[in-house]
């Protein structure tokens, strides 16, 4: 597929797997599907707690600006990090939120799903719930496969927890599968303004 | 290990590219201490040079890194170590040190916000003058800056080449955004990569003098243990290594510090220009801030604005005869930095009145963005 510039920004707090998500997203990409990728990323010096933010950029030319210009999917885990970081949106981008933790979406164009609660039901664990965010992710880019998100996911993580990650993603994709994007508005402008 | 990784795309670090170039270019030593954002290029080589023989030494500090780096490469093994703004601080006296001794290494200083403990992990540019003038005496010094994963590989090959063939210290500056950006990267085949080695004495012991004068200012150098003489110190010091007080051999040292250097200009001085052949106004810029230039370019030119853009990938010995000939042929440019304004003096000096010189500068921690420096070339 002929992409100039599709960006994705994953946002939440530091310790949520916000970093090593969007790392298995840009391998798919790149690694896989052969794309040119650029992934960068954001956060403070805590090793926990404080804002978190990565940016994956996918395209079939070389990659000038290695950092986000205008984004066409934001996922944020979090409350804080969804205020600080949904900027720089095209007006048909898509927003994807942890409904749990982020009750106040800034737009329209939002699919929340408890990725989370998903990770605790499925794995018993918080510690996956950015791989069910990144099932999510991945089931609504049109640049990826389920294969390959797969695929760049066990070879980055540990072996030992290659099942737990993979119910993840899978519950992940399912919770996405669920959800009818016709239900949104098709653009954040509204569409008297659009004409 | 290391042949199974060439030929291959891989999403690499800035600092594992760094890392990866630096083992391509013929490194077999790293000492260094961990600090963010360069402590990827530590972790990468801990595990990566055992696997081709090489040692991997983390130390008790930068003082103690850089002394270890100087003393590994005397004894004939190429050698690196990383750092960041507070560390680069601390090895000022050892980067002297391999200037006055005349010992090849290369030393990676991943800027970020400074001064002091400063901004850990958000990027800047505000150690260049001190990558040039950090260290106390008149002394020549190569300093490079990288851009993209892919420089962080090539250039780090070049930085060692450079070392090895002038026996200087090469300064590599990168910043936290290229160190810590993931971008695919096809590592190239070992074949397709020059590497350059010091010249060895072909002479018998007994004739050899270690920093004896020739054409090219740049004495051969022998391994300390291949049974040459070879005598090391910080002083001043005569053709076998002594110190000396004697006018002339101080002079005859110290002058041809800086001819070796500047005899290699052509060479050394290493720019990268796009869409100039027509441009009007140009940007000059280096490390991240060019990447976000060469979008700027870009859409200057789709507003019909005849912009180019000339990448400094040398910082010192100043690229001066690349940069005056853009100044000669537009009407303005544009120094964009993550600092206050260091390699817009240079440009400054080496303008004399040739064009109109605009700084842009961002000192919050962020990387100046493509939008920012386009709506500054639409005012010029």
């Amino acid at each position: 597929m002929d992409v100039d510039r599709f960006e994705i920004r994953l946002c939440g707090s530091g310790g949520q797997g916000i970093i090593l998500a969007s790392i298995v997203l840009a391998e798919a990409a790149g690694i896989i599907e052969g794309y040119n990728v650029s992934q960068t990323q954001s956060y403070g010096p805590e090793a926990r707690g404080g804002r978190c933010k990565a940016e994956v950029v996918i395209s079939s030319k070389q990659i000038d600006y290695p950092k986000a210009v205008q984004l066409d999917m934001i996922l944020a885990m979090n409350q804080t990090s969804c205020d600080a970081y949904c900027y720089d949106f095209k007006p048909n981008g898509l927003l994807l939120v942890d409904s749990d933790l982020v009750e106040q979406p800034p737009t329209s164009r939002v699919v929340p799903l408890p990725f989370t609660k998903i990770a605790r039901d499925v794995a018993d664990t918080n510690l996956v719930a950015n791989i069910v965010a990144l099932g999510a992710l991945g089931h609504f880019c049109p640049l990826l496969s389920r294969q390959s998100l797969e695929t760049a996911l066990f070879a980055r993580v540990p072996p030992k927890t290659k099942k737990i990650n993979s119910k993840a993603l899978q519950a992940g994709i399912k919770a996405a599968e669920k959800f009818n994007l016709d239900t949104l508005p098709r653009s954040i402008i509204p569409e008297e303004e659009e004409i | 290990m290391a042949h199974e990784m060439n030929g291959r795309k891989f999403l690499l670090q800035g600092n594992e590219a760094m890392a990866e170039g630096a083992i391509a270019a013929g490194c077999r030593f790293f000492a260094g201490y961990p600090i963010t954002p360069a402590s990827e290029i530590s972790e990468r080589m801990s595990y990566r040079l055992p696997q081709v023989d090489g040692t991997f030494i983390q130390m008790e500090d930068e003082i103690a890194s850089l002394g270890a780096v100087i003393g590994a490469s005397l004894a004939g093994v190429k050698s690196m170590t990383a750092t960041s703004g507070p560390g680069f601080s601390l090895m000022q006296e050892n980067l002297g040190y391999a200037c006055m001794t005349e010992v090849p290494c290369v030393v990676v200083n991943v800027m970020r916000g400074g001064p002091s403990t400063g901004l850990p992990t958000s990027p800047s540019q505000g150690d260049v003058l001190q990558a040039r003038w950090g260290t106390h005496g008149d002394h020549p010094v190569i300093v490079l800056a990288v851009s993209s994963v892919s420089e962080c590989f090539s250039i780090t090959v070049t930085a060692f080449n450079l070392s090895e063939k002038y026996r200087v210290p090469v300064v590599m500056l990168s910043d936290e955004v290229v160190a810590h950006s993931r971008e695919t990267y096809t590592i190239p085949s070992a074949d397709s990569i020059e590497v350059v080695d010091r010249i060895i004495p072909n002479v018998p012991p007994e004739w050899y003098k270690p920093y004896e004068d020739n054409s090219r200012g740049v004495p051969p150098m022998a391994a300390m243990g291949d049974g040459y003489r070879h005598h090391i110190t910080g002083l001043v010091h005569d053709a076998y290594g002594f110190p000396t007080e004697k006018q002339d051999e101080i002079e005859t040292f110290l002058k041809r510090q800086f001819r070796k250097i500047t005899n290699g200009f052509f060479e050394i001085q290493i720019t990268k220009k796009i869409n100039i052949e027509d441009a009007e106004i140009a940007v000059i810029a280096y490390g991240s801030v060019a990447r976000s230039a060469r979008r700027a370019v870009a859409m200057a030119r789709a507003h019909g604005i005849k912009a180019g853009l000339v990448q400094l990938v040398t910082l010192f010995p100043f690229p001066k005869n690349s940069v005056v000939n853009v100044m000669r042929q537009c009407r303005a440019v544009l120094v964009p930095e993550m600092n206050m304004g260091q390699i817009s003096r240079e440009v400054k000096r080496v303008n004399t009145g040739l064009t109109e010189v605009s700084k842009y500068n961002r000192i919050d921690g962020q990387l100046i963005t493509p939008l920012e420096i386009f709506e500054e070339l639409q005012k010029l």
